[in-house]
């Protein structure tokens, strides 16, 4: 295996040092290391940061190959300086039992372009009227601990009530997906006044918040661990905020787009903006960025949903909900949080990388980059700028909705356990 | 005008004023023995309709063939919703087909729209109706219906009553009206007003008979029988009474008040046949009215150029 001296890397943004990669770990850090038999990565000027790890992403296999494969997927996490991502469970067939994640587990190994950990899905087919045998999943190779339904609500109380109390003997976590089913049924956008005007099904704060403090009331009324996916209003921060301050062991997710896009976007009627939850208000992103930034938001998860040309180019009420998120996360970040001011370097390696391994229970990422940590590594170079060409994507889809935007930053190079996934900007 | 008429807001007030005022003259085509003119005469226009609306499409049918344009009508039914040809397959094979106008009628929301913007087709497209966003020219006949018994718009009150929630005409004749003038109030159960209708340039009120006896104009809105069972009011007998249009509410409007409905009616839900078929209802000549208001609509969007009439 090859050793790599990264040469004056920034990290978290401190003074530069260099990190010697040998052996799949940090091995060592400081200045001026002896480069004897090492490749050199020059990492003037760029921050490195633990590897990235991403607690909410949607790589389609199997079943929908035309969106994204296991591979494709995992290409653009690196592309985006994760080295691990959570696979959701609303694939075809469900990841509902050991047979499915073992499979994707086993995908993830063989791409090698970044550590995937399937999420286990918390009823039989995403049906939400049994549970599915989340025991095996925990115990199979995969070693499953995260569990959601994501794309559909656990929304029986007592269901829900029943997962979070059974996980806990694996040390498991339930990610709500938070919708309420009946408040938005046929829902196409953010309710609001742009809705009503759209003429376009509105999409309520509150069915989000309805369910969030619900299961925040459940899981303190027993004692286990909750996980919110993707908190998308004002409302929903506040309630995770006070739920935090009774001592409720919940934590929650804010999605890139959800930092940086608003329901405004849904007056051009181009489904590329069309996503669940909706884009909110203006008010709702300042809010989601203030709880990032005290902590009431653990984490950053990109929700990445890849969906084939032919879903997104068409009317909006039948188009498929989602959008890319992997390459484009760790720009948005610095756009809205880093250059707002609002987190530093730090911070960020602690929202997208330490806190969702703790979340996920996964070791073998999120570790600071000191000696003997694995070496999960991003070198990132935040002075540039650039249009974001969707042609450019590793990924098999094209739905991300910043084509042409111009967003900061760009990862140089990913290292996975001391292998370079990415370098100079390019896959190896 | 611009190219498109996909909302009413694409209309500034010189706008409408303009397809009102070429509608008048038109309109007298229909009381003449040929009632065609050559203003068209090699323009393509397709009817491409995602749901049934006979009376809608038969209205642009005999708008276009009395402007000498060739009709092509295209009813697609099952669009990309029930996964049959998709939108965007539709109009590419009506490009190819060389149409000069697309009129369009769509369960989605902003299918027009999508239609106008993404590059699929280069034609002009009308909105003829789309999901529960609008129903341009149905405003506009409808404001058309209103001067010729009103005069000008301006300062005149307008009460368009009923299921507002879902209703792509009202929305077309808040906006429409609002740009003419007109002091429009809606009236509704508080299930059946959108979120947002405050930021709306209008009105609001619940309560029906405090609002019709002030109003120009009374416009009912159709009741779809699938909203009846959805909650949104406890049975339609309690919805009859509180917002329909009956006799005894028809007696507390004023003497030059008029009663339209965009159609179809629900006779006995939110209109009972005695107003339907009374003096004061202009349902018919809406009709009427209809194809003088698109006829116009396809003349400035496409031919606009040349006088109205030509040669004459």
């Amino acid at each position: 295996m090859s050793t790599y001296l990264i040469r004056n890397a920034s990290v978290l943004g401190g003074d530069p040092v260099d990190l010697l990669l040998r052996d799949g770990v940090v091995a060592e850090v400081g200045s001026g290391l002896d480069a004897e038999g090492a490749e050199v990565v020059d990492a003037t000027g760029l921050v490195a940061l633990p590897g990235l790890v991403d607690l909410h992403t949607h790589l389609r296999e199997p079943g929908r190959e035309d969106a994204e494969t296991v591979e494709s997927g995992t290409r653009a996490a690196a592309m985006g300086g994760f080295t691990a991502v959570h696979a959701m469970a609303n694939t075809e067939p469900v990841a509902d039992t050991a047979g499915v994640v073992e499979q994707v587990w086993r995908l993830g190994r063989e791409a090698g372009f970044c550590d995937v950990y399937p999420v286990g899905a918390v009823t039989v087919g995403l049906q939400g009227e049994r549970l599915a045998e989340l025991g095996a999943m925990a115990d199979s190779a995969a070693r499953v601990r995260v569990f959601s339904d994501d794309g559909k609500c656990v929304s029986d109380a007592v269901l829900m009530r029943r997962a979070l109390e059974y996980v806990k003997a694996f040390d498991g976590v339930v990610a709500q997906h938070a919708q309420e089913p009946r408040l938005t049924e046929g829902a196409q956008m953010n309710e609001g006044e742009l809705s009503g005007k759209l003429g376009l099904t509105g999409w309520p704060a509150v069915a989000e918040e309805a369910v969030i403090a619900r299961d925040c009331l459940l899981a303190e009324h027993v004692g286990s661990r909750l996980h919110v996916c993707h908190v998308s209003t004002a409302g929903s921060v506040q309630i995770v905020r006070e739920a935090k301050a009774r001592g409720v062991d919940v934590t929650a997710e804010a999605c890139p787009h959800h930092l940086i896009l608003t329901d405004e976007l849904a007056a051009t009627y181009d489904p590329i903006y069309k996503v669940n939850p909706p884009l909110r208000t203006r008010a709702d992103v300042e809010a989601l960025r203030a709880g990032l930034a005290d902590g009431t938001i653990d984490i950053v998860a990109t929700d990445h949903a890849p969906h084939p040309h032919e879903d997104k180019d068409c009317e909006w009420a039948a188009a498929a909900f989602g959008m890319l998120g992997l390459e484009t996360a760790l720009s948005i970040v610095q756009e809205t949080m880093v250059d707002a001011g609002l987190l530093d370097w730090a911070g960020v390696a602690e929202r997208m990388s330490y806190a969702p391994a703790r979340i996920g229970r996964v070791a073998d990422h999120g570790q600071p980059l000191e000696p003997g940590s694995p070496a999960n590594v991003v070198l990132y170079d935040p002075s540039v700028r650039r249009p974001v060409d969707p042609a450019g994507s590793a990924s098999l889809s094209r739905n991300t909705p910043y084509r042409g935007m111009e967003l900061p930053g760009r990862v140089v190079a990913t290292f996975l356990r001391g292998r370079p996934t990415v370098l100079d900007g390019a896959l190896v | 005008m611009k190219r498109h008429l996909l909302s009413a807001a694409d209309l500034s007030r010189d706008d409408a004023e303009l397809v009102l005022s070429t509608a008048a003259e038109l309109r007298s085509l229909a009381d003449r023995p040929i009632k065609k003119l050559p203003a068209l005469r090699g323009r393509t226009v397709v009817n491409l309709f995602f749901e049934d609306s006979t009376r809608t499409r038969i209205s642009f049918e005999a708008a276009a063939k009395r402007l000498s344009a060739d009709v092509i009508n295209f009813s697609a039914k099952g669009s990309s919703l029930s996964k049959g040809e998709s939108l965007k397959d539709t109009a590419l094979t009506l490009e190819a087909m060389g149409a000069d106008a697309v009129v369009v009628r769509h369960g989605a929301s902003g299918a027009p729209h999508r239609l106008a913007h993404s590059g699929w087709v280069r034609s002009s497209v009308v909105n003829a109706g789309d999901g529960t966003h609008e129903h341009p020219t149905q405003a506009l006949l409808d404001a058309f219906t209103m001067t010729r018994h009103l005069g000008s718009l301006d300062g005149r009150r307008v009460a368009i009553v009923g299921d507002v929630l879902h209703s792509r005409v009202a929305r077309s004749n808040a906006l429409l009206l609002a740009t003419l003038g007109a002091e429009v109030t809606l009236v509704a159960p508080p299930t059946l007003l959108p979120v947002g209708v405050d930021s709306w340039p209008v009105e609001t009120s619940y309560d029906l008979d405090a609002v019709i006896p002030k109003a120009d104009v009374v416009m009912m809105l159709r009741v779809q029988r699938e909203r009846m069972n959805g909650g949104f009011f406890p049975t339609p007998r309690e919805y009859s009474r509180r917002y329909g249009l009956d006799g005894r509410r028809m007696a507390t409007l004023q003497d030059h008040t008029i009663v339209m409905h965009p159609g179809p009616m629900v006779r006995g839900m939110e209109i009972s046949a005695d107003v339907a078929d009374s003096d004061r209802s202009v349902i018919v000549e809406q009709v009427t009215n209809g194809v003088a208001v698109r006829m116009a609509v396809l003349y400035l969007l496409l031919g606009g150029a040349q006088p109205v009439g030509g040669d004459e």
